[in-house]
């Protein structure tokens, strides 16, 4: 128990969680933005396996942190990209709850 | 046991603790901002996971990009594009509990079966190290193109996103 830092299964564990938990968000939220914050947790997962594998198992360790990098590049795009989406579509529909948004149509 | 290595241990499962706390304040939260707030804990807890998986360098870059960049962007989405009324009542989680409960403990239980039970073979010998200019070197020449395209596809995303919140083709 005290040298848990020092296993893969705890941080196995630790992403599964977060993924998870990013999973619950992703149904339970009301918002878009709930949605997205809900998202980031399931790519924080993703990122903590990478980081994981490439710490413990893999002969390289500078391969994870380059994949762990470009997550964090995609994320930062994907953001941008569905912040601004959000945007739009409140403009257009004055409103942020999913299920009242039935078309995209201008 | 030496004294260090029990506050080491101690502090990581403090950063464990932070990142769960966070990530339950981000999903159950009644309020979009107290959502943002807490992914940016649960981010800061991971970068100090980052720093005991053995990379100083990521456990920066999580702070400055995750926390510092994106959740900013996030806070400023919901200061913009909500008024104070809805920011105040927002986000009720209400609605889909027992989907949500169903669907997480369904992923949870048989996506833990598998990570308790598979052995992960070793490799025999190291090729590199968690240097920051061996990892500098991997990422400009063997991952160069990948690293090209990202920032691509970055600046797309960023006009792309301009473009879009600034009300599409027409005006």
């Amino acid at each position: 128990m005290l040298s848990a830092s020092s296993y893969l299964t705890t941080y196995l564990i630790i992403a599964l969680v977060l993924f998870v938990m990013g999973i619950y968000g992703m149904v339970r939220h009301r918002s878009f933005m709930g949605m997205l914050v809900s998202t980031e947790l399931i790519l924080c997962g993703a990122s903590i396996n990478f980081m994981a594998f490439n710490r413990f198992v893999l002969p390289d360790p500078a391969i994870g942190q380059v994949f762990t990098l470009f997550i964090m590049g995609i994320a930062a795009a994907e953001a941008a990209i569905v912040v601004s989406f959000i945007l739009a579509v409140y403009r257009k529909y004055q409103t942020d709850d999913p299920s009242a948004v039935h078309d995209l149509r201008h | 046991m030496s004294t260090y290595v029990f506050i080491a241990e101690a502090l990581f499962f403090a950063f464990v603790i932070l990142t769960f706390m966070g990530a339950v304040l981000a999903v159950r939260s009644r309020l979009l901002m107290h959502a943002v707030l807490g992914l940016a804990v649960c981010l800061l807890g991971v970068a100090g996971l980052y720093f005991y998986l053995g990379s100083i360098f990521l456990t920066m870059m999580q702070i400055l990009i995750y926390v510092g960049a994106i959740c900013i962007l996030m806070v400023f989405g919901v200061m913009v594009g909500y008024t104070p009324q809805e920011i105040a009542e927002s986000n009720f989680t209400g609605r889909n509990r027992f989907l949500a409960v169903a669907a997480s403990f369904a992923g949870f239980f048989l996506l833990l079966i598998p990570v308790l039970r598979a052995t992960f073979p070793v490799a025999a010998e190291k090729t590199g190290d968690f240097s920051l200019p061996w990892l500098g070197e991997t990422l400009l020449y063997r991952y160069c193109l990948a690293f090209e395209l990202i920032s691509v596809v970055l600046l797309a995303a960023i006009i792309g996103a301009i473009i879009l919140a600034t009300g599409g083709r027409e005006s």
